[in-house]
């Protein structure tokens, strides 16, 4: 089993004709991902990919079957974007943009509050359920399947923790970079409960860092309602106050988000707390 | 984006947000001017810098007429305020900004965020005025009014009651509130602010509400629809490494360490500063090439890394996801060439065509020490450096 997204998934790129996108949805089709169509306003009737495009998510839903959704239009548009999928009954909206103002997010995940869609990101790599379909800009070889859930507040720190597990012969339910903005659709406990529900996710991976108290959040929600083990790791032990480290919600405010509360928090909850990025895959290895 | 207090001031005045009469001045004599010109009995002098604690740290005077504004100005334009925000370099004061003197009641505070947990808009009030609501936050929680606005509907006029008659407000002070509270969401929302922090906001004896102090930062990924506040960006208050990077599409971060680094991704950028850190150095900074770096990019990181005379040593760490290891060790070596290096470079690959890149490295006959692991890379690196 796995979470968001299977083999079944029926996938369309919002976004397709641009570069970015094309690119991306070629290495999902190579991976093995069922791409389905695109959608690009205007561009409707032609053909990418050897997928067609539509002008409207609503009429790529209803000519292709489409449930899944990954995003690539640009920042200034993507809210737009992500609730035209959410209106035309897409089930899960995949957005990878990078740089939607945080008051768009705002409104956005106020108007799908409530409904039967899950977001996942923005600025995030995607979802990968490996070997199976992967929806989103990491690289698929790394991964296997396997045992595993991950879940991230990052991209390239993901594919390091991923990498590792794989080298260490474990292998992936599913893994979902959850995205490093401040307001973000799907929330660690969130994708917890996913993988709460999965019966073949044995383990799981999760990866924060600094900035907001989504870890002490989760930590409290892993204590009282997840049963397998859990490693963590949070990226910005050495993060100075004050200053936004890449990420727009990676950052020390008020002397709040710190690494070591949400460590120290983690812990407390019963969680295998690493110091080292480089042990994150030996600390599952040590727990299944 | 962060801006000064007196910026700040003119943004909420067009949304009809109460602050006192006030001028900027870059010269004792402009001081004096203004102090003229406003002509009330007291005027303050305050230090324009983007950091708080100006106060304590000598940096607001109230004084008494233009000949004694003057001398004010006089005595804090161009000095370094050190403040607990400033760090211990403190920064150099270039303008003030003179101000009318009010007739103070009482000293509350208002502030607005976007709270991550409820994704809401949320305001904070409390009676504690000038105190840091952190603190305030940590020792008196009960003390914190919060109400979040549900952007659904959008401020309503039961958010300002409700904010007004908790801080114990009456009358005509009451009413002034409301109307400063709606004012601070519209500035709000309308900018794309992430931060407006009135601390304090005052209540003066004939019952108006104003901002004495007034703080706003603004959402960075906002500011393409801001053009107007996109252009209060004061560069003397940037760290010029970090702002050449920005031109280059680069984020970077100085810090104090002797490591300087260079990692694509935002996460695996913060994992190497700590894991340098596990081994026993201090990274010198922060720096993420993103997920697209070409040759350009990296030989510009590079240049910037090496600028910082504090840098002993270079780990690069590259996870190479749909970009792959041999175009990124082109660009390390052509970068290596292009800029004298004269610290060890330790250089970490993996991801897609590693064994390509990592060829590619040793056959280029450049003294780069490589290593496999993320462990590996540090503890070489620190080893490198002579730590």
């Amino acid at each position: 089993m796995s979470i968001l997204v299977n083999k079944d998934s029926r996938v369309i790129c919002q976004g397709i004709t641009g570069a970015n996108g094309k690119f991306h949805s070629e290495q999902c089709q190579k991976y093995g991902t069922r791409l389905v169509g695109g959608v690009t306003p205007g561009k409707g009737g032609t053909e990418v990919l050897g997928v067609p495009v539509f002008d409207s998510v609503d009429e790529a839903v209803r000519q292709t079957g489409a449930d899944t959704s990954m995003i690539f239009v640009p920042a200034p548009f993507a809210a737009d974007a992500i609730l035209e999928a959410a209106d035309a009954g897409i089930r899960v909206v995949v957005c990878i943009t990078e740089g939607i103002p945080t008051l768009d997010m705002v409104r956005v995940k106020r108007a799908l509050s409530g409904r039967d869609v899950h977001l996942v990101g923005p600025n995030c790599p995607g979802v990968i359920t490996p070997e199976e379909c992967k929806v989103g800009i990491m690289p698929g070889h790394i991964h296997k399947k396997g045992p595993v859930g991950v879940i991230s507040r990052s991209g390239t720190l993901t594919y390091e923790a991923v990498d590792q597990l794989t080298k260490l012969g474990i292998g992936q339910t599913t893994c979902i970079g959850i995205g490093g903005d401040p307001i973000i659709g799907t929330t660690f406990i969130d994708a917890l409960s996913l993988f709460k529900d999965d019966p073949d996710t044995e383990g799981i991976v999760m990866i924060g860092e600094i900035g907001g108290a989504a870890e002490e959040e989760a930590a409290a929600y892993i204590r009282d309602n997840i049963d397998v083990p859990v490693v963590s790791f949070i990226a910005g032990q050495t993060a100075p106050k004050g200053k936004r480290m890449g990420h727009a919600g990676a950052i020390i405010a008020g002397g709040k988000g710190t690494a070591a509360d949400k460590m120290a928090a983690l812990e407390a909850c019963g969680v295998t707390v690493v110091s080292s990025p480089a042990d994150i895959g030996s600390a599952m290895a040590g727990l299944l | 984006m962060n801006i000064h207090e007196y910026q700040a001031k003119e943004v909420l005045k067009r949304y009809g947000v109460a602050v006192p009469r006030g001028i900027v001045a870059t010269t004792p004599d402009e001081a004096e001017a203004a102090a003229r010109e406003l002509g009330t009995p007291v005027v303050v002098v305050k230090a324009q810098i983007h950091a708080g604690g100006r106060g304590k740290a000598g940096g607001v005077k109230v004084v008494k007429g233009p000949a004694e504004a003057r001398e004010a100005a006089a005595a804090i334009l161009g000095r370094k305020l050190v403040t607990h925000q400033t760090g211990p370099g403190g920064k150099e004061v270039l303008k003030v900004y003179v101000e009318e003197g009010c007739d103070i009641d009482r000293e509350l505070y208002l502030g607005m965020v976007i709270d991550r947990a409820t994704g809401f808009v949320t305001l904070m009030a409390s009676t504690e005025g000038g105190m840091e609501i952190e603190e305030v936050a940590a020792r008196t929680p009960e003390k914190i009014l919060k109400q979040p606005v549900d952007p659904a509907a959008g401020y309503m006029p039961y958010h300002g009651r409700r904010l007004a008659y908790g801080l114990g407000l009456e009358g005509d002070a009451a009413k002034s509130a409301m109307k400063f509270v709606a004012g601070l969401y519209r500035a709000f929302v309308e900018t794309d602010a992430s931060l407006a922090e009135i601390n304090p906001l005052m209540v003066t004896r004939d019952g108006q509400v104003m901002a004495l102090d007034a703080k706003m930062n603004f959402d960075n990924n906002a500011l393409y629809r801001h053009k107007d506040i996109a252009a209060l960006q004061d560069v003397t208050e940037e760290d010029p490494r970090e702002l050449e990077a920005a031109g280059f599409g680069l984020s970077y971060i100085s810090l104090d360490g002797s490591i300087g680094c260079m990692v694509n991704g935002a996460g695996l950028a913060m994992a190497t500063m700590d894991i340098i850190k596990h081994y026993g150095a201090e990274p010198a900074n922060f720096l993420d090439v993103g997920g697209g770096a070409n040759a350009e990019q990296v030989t510009n990181a590079f240049r910037l890394i090496l600028s910082d005379p504090k840098v002993e040593a270079v780990l690069v760490n590259i996870f190479g996801g749909i970009m792959r290891c041999d175009t990124i060790a082109e660009g390390i070596i052509a970068a290596a060439k292009a800029v004298e290096l004269g610290v060890p470079l330790v250089v970490r690959l993996q991801g897609t065509n590693v064994d390509l890149g990592r060829k590619m490295l040793a056959d280029s006959g450049l003294p780069i020490i490589t290593a496999e692991t993320m462990s590996e890379a540090a503890e070489k690196v620190v080893k490198a450096a002579g730590n």
